[in-house]
């Protein structure tokens, strides 16, 4: 069980503000999306919840404890990350590239442990791609890719998840699997955060929606509190139509609002 | 492709080590029998062979494998961390820097009051020239600065070794540059050894603890801190390594180019391709090439011996050529 709390998170990159004041509280067993413009200020959230961006003010406390009192190995362990559109550097075989998940856990020499193995083995089946161990990773499709990727984020074995844009280049059938995932994941008791541009799927999946604009949080609650015409116009300038199914919206943007 | 490395990679390059070593004693301007290489090695021998042996081909073959161990490990190390296949030692500006260094020696005379003189303020200038690069390239996580300060450091160190050419006073002292500048081991006295494996050691001690952390950066730098790497430190490690490392192998032996860019494509093949399964062997590879290179200029018949820099310089193209044909898929 982890809790991540960010108390007036602010960063500025150059001269420009990318986040301002933003106040937050994540905690397990939810499945919450972070939506918003491009240039909102979505990755720059969550870097900042993982001290990988420099904070201008603000604190972040993990688990009760403030970041800036904790190494970036105790943060590792506590919460897996998966970075954007990830490029890979070097042809590792898929066994070899979702062991890195492992890391934060081993010392300085030492070598992967049977629990180690059981885990990275367990990460792969969640990922459904144990199939896939003894290929190639940057020779795998964008789909299979991606899910390697997501994998190597769970043999973190950590409590918390935090994805930015896992969905990215993912056909319907392969964004519908990574959200059943990490929906799995949430109602195991993770905390699962994930940045999305597809708001059908944000509203079909995510127990609460963070709404960032210019920086700030504007809205933040349960998708059909979140997912309004008036937010969407706000934020987005489009005009959508909204209809409930049950308890979640549909959405379906229909165009750009001009002036 | 095999995904695991060859399980006799590491046995088969100490192998090699040792067959080049042994080589590097047998094999001369001066044919020694295996008998009288055999009445040294075991205490007894002629003084003439004991003085060919001891005092010239064991410190030049010790000099050929740690020297070459440093270039090919450091390129290694650089590939990983920059990840860059084209990466090698040159690329932070140390090798330029410590041939610099030597170059004054040179140019005033230095090199002549004192045998160590040349070594010592080769080290110097690239203690110095690492100082410089740790100013200009900051603390930032990036390999893009870092490789613009190198190239900034290179190229000063560059134009400064081409103003000793131009200001030379006679084509001698030019010769004596020109020709320290193409890579040698001829003529190397255990003190040499002496400068030689400190630094080494050193160095070589600071790029192999961070095999993990160039692991990590295939994910990138985010994805690497957030795997718990502290970025900073291990580029500071990186920097220290190289910069002594290459700096006290350059110092006794000149620029020698082209170990540091080939070997880590030589064995990468041969492991699973990640970047800490290949510092190892590119140190022993690295080791056994420049050692067969050293044999080769002393077996080339030519009016004056062949320099180890040319020699290594024409081995780096057939690699290339290689490498150009697989990602043309000619072959």
């Amino acid at each position: 069980m982890v809790t991540i709390r960010a108390q007036g998170l602010s960063v500025r990159l150059g001269r420009h503000s990318a986040l301002d004041g933003v106040d937050l509280h994540l905690e397990p067993g939810r499945l919450v999306g972070i939506i918003g413009p491009n240039g909102a200020g979505k990755s720059t959230l969550i870097r900042a919840l993982l001290g990988l961006v420099k904070r201008e003010s603000g604190s972040v406390l993990i688990d009760g404890i403030d970041s800036a009192r904790l190494t970036r190995r105790d943060v590792a362990r506590r919460i897996a990350y998966l970075p954007q559109g990830q490029t890979l550097h070097w042809p590792l075989a898929v066994e070899r590239l979702v062991a890195l998940g492992r890391m934060p856990h081993l010392g300085p020499l030492s070598r992967l442990s049977a629990e180690d193995e059981a885990q990275i083995d367990a990460a792969l089946a969640r990922a459904d791609v144990l199939h896939l161990k003894g290929r190639v990773a940057t020779e795998l499709s964008g789909g299979e890719r991606a899910r390697v990727l997501l994998a190597r984020a769970l043999a973190v074995g950590a409590p918390a998840l935090i994805a930015d844009e896992p969905l990215a280049a993912l056909d319907p059938g392969h964004q519908i699997d990574v959200m059943d995932l990490l929906k799995a994941e949430a109602q195991a008791g993770s905390l699962v955060v994930t940045v999305l541009h597809d708001l059908g799927m944000a509203a079909r999946y995510c127990d609460r929606l963070l709404l960032m604009d210019r920086g700030s949080l504007v809205a933040d609650g349960a998708p059909l509190e979140v997912l309004t015409e008036e937010n969407l116009a706000r934020v987005y300038g489009i005009s959508a139509r909204i209809e409930t199914a049950g308890d979640r919206p549909l959405i379906l943007p229909m165009g750009r609002i001009r002036g | 492709m095999s995904a695991r490395r060859h399980p006799l990679l590491i046995p088969a390059l100490i192998a090699l080590a040792l067959i080049a070593a042994l080589g590097s004693l047998t094999l001369g301007a001066v044919p020694l029998s295996p008998p009288r290489i055999l009445a040294v090695l075991t205490g007894g021998g002629d003084a003439i062979a004991r003085a060919i042996l001891l005092d010239l081909r064991l410190p030049r073959m010790l000099l050929g494998l740690i020297v070459g161990a440093m270039l090919g490990l450091s390129g290694a190390a650089l590939q990983g961390y920059l990840r860059n296949p084209l990466a090698e030692p040159s690329v932070l500006g140390a090798s330029n820097a410590a041939a610099l260094g030597a170059v004054c020696a040179l140019y005033f005379g230095l090199a002549e009051l004192h045998p160590l003189a040349l070594p010592a303020l080769a080290i110097a200038a690239s203690l110095i020239g690492i100082g410089a690069l740790f100013l200009l390239a900051g603390p930032a996580e990036s390999p893009l600065t870092l490789i613009l300060a190198g190239i900034a450091i290179a190229t000063l160190a560059g134009a400064g070794i081409s103003l000793s050419l131009n200001l030379s006073p006679n084509p001698f002292a030019a010769m004596e540059i020109m020709s320290w500048l193409m890579g040698s081991l001829e003529n190397r006295s255990y003190s040499h050894v002496w400068i030689a494996l400190p630094c080494v050691a050193v160095g070589a001690a600071l790029l192999i603890a961070d095999g993990r952390t160039l692991d990590a950066l295939t994910l990138g730098e985010d994805g690497a801190q957030a795997l718990g790497i502290d970025l900073r430190r291990a580029r500071l490690r990186l920097m220290l390594g190289v910069a002594v490392g290459v700096g006290g192998a350059v110092a006794v032996s000149g620029a020698i180019g082209f170990v540091g860019l080939i070997v880590p494509h030589l064995v990468r093949p041969l492991t699973d391709r990640s970047p800490s399964a290949i510092l190892l062997p590119s140190m022993l590879g690295g080791a056994v090439l420049l050692t067969l290179a050293d044999i080769g200029v002393r077996l080339i018949p030519t009016s004056s011996e062949l320099k180890l820099g040319v020699l290594t310089a024409l081995l780096g193209v057939p690699v290339f050529l290689i490498h150009l044909m697989r990602e043309r898929r000619l072959w």
